[in-house]
């Protein structure tokens, strides 16, 4: 299957034009902390470090007859430890994925949901009209801007898993009446949003994460808004940091941080008591790839009856629950190499810190932590929810 | 060797469906496109044939939305001529009318293998593959998922219920309607396909006259209606019989 000749140079030029500092891959150390602290480096037949040393060898060809790079879960953690501080996440790996990817070495089933994210708009393959239909019975109602045709303050981008998945709906509905509580002139597109695109790019597929992006810009220019707030982290990370180099560029916020700056106005309506202790997991891309770690905290904090804990792996240490990257559509590939799933380490690290919830501020965590906890020993004590869910109880 | 794959676009199911005023049509309005799924098998089952033999490898559709995506896609894929047949896609409905304009074409290009997805889920009027190998006087298997070539001839790989499967060799020319490719369609990227399309061509032909005779006329399109026609007849064994037999009796079937 593979054809393309790949030689250290014409892959550098790639990287090098991928990534705004993709220059740095010349300056590793070969110090190893990268493949150390990579949760799944073990499995990996070319960890981060192992992979430079092919590139420097000019032998990528090798890497390319090799499929466990497909074990990334894009989750930062080499990124953040790497002192030569090289763009390992969404350079190098993504840049491998992306060979890899033309070089037809892909599992079928990222194929299917790469598939899906160009033909539907997300990667479950839902329908597009049916977007915004978790709103249905909201009150007051959801402001989709389509129909409304008048600007507001706040555009939420709700993203694919809020939208569509059963479980993460509940996420969504919170937020909702959050929002709603607090008086917030805010609407979604509905059928017109797109993927954020975020996890397509760092699984290696470049071309079709610039055509959502293309999508969602043009979207986001028939409308007149203050700032964009995500469910997502991905979607927050892609629109902060990804979407101006394409010329798209707007003032945007994960949830948590504009309800935290809110908290004064928010604090008031907290009133019912959620009597736990609850510890609060780290997505990658609001905390170790974005640097925000005290919103989702303040926020817990605000609860009355909180107890907050915090598990052994916290802050930019904190675990990855295995959905990024392309993770979440790899489940079953992952499965056949790993036998576990990062999400069993992370739950049974919350149970060790002795919480009765695990709270989240990602899309993806909340399905697969409650996957971990249904299939952990003693995990059935453990409730899994989104801090929007909290906040959502307490106001009540 | 030549090696044709053929394709049709059918009303994609993850949009629901909505009938039309006439009520003997789909609401095209909100409808969408996509490659019939079994017919992306048998573009892939060409493709591997083409990286095994080095087959010269024809893709073949009828102009729809969506066409040119599937064309450029299997370009991408390492088709090597791709084919557009311009006309009524409203007729694409008929197999009958669609196989015999289709073997009109081709005739004229004299391929060795004809591959297609062994049905569709809008065939109306049986599968286009045996009409198209009757039209051609070619024989013609189906519920095929493997096709090797070996000595001038072609063995498929067919399943049969029961976990039974038969290897079987055919003589070219020949027609196969696949059920599965040997490995899941291949996903090309985005730039891959771009690039495809900046460098390929696609090749409009006009679609020849139709004949639709064969095929089947929509008198009435309907959702599946709900009503209660059912009535529950209470009793012993020897009245329930006895009230059956009468009713049997009263509406003509004994």
């Amino acid at each position: 299957m593979v054809t393309t000749e790949v030689t250290e140079r014409s892959f550098y030029e790639k990287v090098l034009e991928a990534t705004p500092r993709g220059e740095q891959l010349r300056i590793c150390l070969e110090c190893g902390n990268c493949s150390g602290i990579c949760p799944f480096g073990y499995l990996m037949t070319y960890p981060p470090s192992r992979l430079i040393a092919m590139l420097r060898a000019d032998r990528f060809n090798k890497v390319l007859e090799t499929d466990t790079v497909w074990m990334c879960v894009s989750c930062y953690a080499c990124t953040a430890v790497c002192p030569s501080k090289i763009p390992l996440t969404f350079g190098l790996m993504t840049s491998v994925k992306e060979e890899l990817l033309l070089a037809g070495n892909v599992p079928p089933e990222l194929q299917t949901a790469l598939a899906n994210s160009q033909r539907y708009g997300n990667p479950q393959g839902e329908s597009p009209r049916k977007r915004a239909d978790w709103a249905k019975d909201i009150r007051p109602e959801v402001t989709v801007m389509a129909q409304a045709k008048r600007p507001v303050d706040v555009l939420w981008f709700v993203g694919d898993y809020p939208s569509y998945h059963p479980r993460v709906q509940s996420t969504t509905k919170a937020v909702a009446k959050v929002l709603n509580a607090l008086g917030v002139d805010f609407g979604i597109l509905g059928p017109d949003e797109s993927s954020d695109g975020d996890s397509q790019r760092l699984a290696g597929e470049r071309g079709l994460f610039e055509i959502l992006v293309g999508k969602n810009g043009k979207t986001f220019s028939k409308y007149q808004f203050n700032k964009i707030i995500t469910t997502d982290p991905h979607a927050f990370n892609a629109i902060k940091n990804e979407y101006p180099q394409l010329g798209i560029s707007y003032p945007v916020q994960h949830y948590t941080e504009y309800l935290t700056e809110r908290l004064d106005q928010l604090k008031p309506l907290l009133k019912h008591e959620v009597k736990a202790k609850v510890t609060y997991h780290d997505p990658c891309y609001l905390g170790r790839a974005n640097g925000v770690f005290d919103p989702p905290r303040t926020l817990l904090g605000a609860i009355p009856g909180v107890e907050l804990v915090e598990m052994a792996h916290n802050h930019a240490n904190s675990l990855c629950c295995g959905g990024g990257g392309g993770g979440m559509w790899l489940d079953g590939f992952q499965w056949e190499k790993a036998h576990v799933r990062m999400s069993d380490w992370r739950v049974r690290e919350a149970m060790t810190s002795g919480a009765n919830i695990l709270a989240v501020a990602c899309p993806y965590e909340t399905p697969r932590f409650e996957d971990a906890v249904k299939s952990m020993n003693g995990g059935g004590q453990l409730i899994v929810r989104d801090i929007a869910e909290l906040l959502a109880e307490s106001i009540g | 060797m030549n090696v044709v794959a053929l394709f049709k676009l059918v009303p994609d199911l993850v949009e629901e469906l909505e009938i039309d005023q006439s009520g003997t049509a789909l609401n095209t309005d909100f409808l969408r496109l996509i490659i019939n799924e079994l017919d992306d098998h048998a573009i892939e089952q060409a493709i591997l044939l083409k990286e095994r033999s080095g087959a010269r490898m024809t893709v073949i559709g009828s102009d729809a939305e969506g066409a040119d995506d599937v064309l450029y896609t299997a370009v991408a894929k390492g088709a090597d001529q791709l084919i557009k047949l311009m006309g009524d896609p409203n007729a694409v409905i008929n197999n009958h009318a669609m196989a015999r304009a289709t073997a009109i074409v081709l005739k004229e290009l004299q391929p060795d293998l004809i591959l297609t997805g062994v049905q569709a889920h809008n065939d109306l009027d049986g599968s286009i593959g045996p009409l198209v190998a009757e039209y051609l006087g070619m024989p013609y298997v189906g519920y095929v998922s493997g096709v090797n070539v070996q000595n001038g001839r072609i063995v498929v790989r067919k399943e049969y219920p029961g976990g039974l499967i038969a290897e079987m060799e055919v003589d070219l020319p020949a027609v196969v309607g696949i059920q599965s490719a040997e490995q899941p369609p291949r996903y090309v990227t985005v730039n891959k396909v771009r690039q495809a399309m900046k460098t390929a061509a696609i090749e409009e032909r006009p679609l020849p006259a139709l004949d639709v005779s064969g095929g089947a006329a929509i008198r009435r399109m309907f959702k599946p209606e709900s009503a209660t026609r059912a009535k529950m007849i209470e009793g012993s064994t020897e009245e329930v019989t006895a009230r059956l037999l009468d009713i049997f009796k009263e509406i003509g079937a004994l």
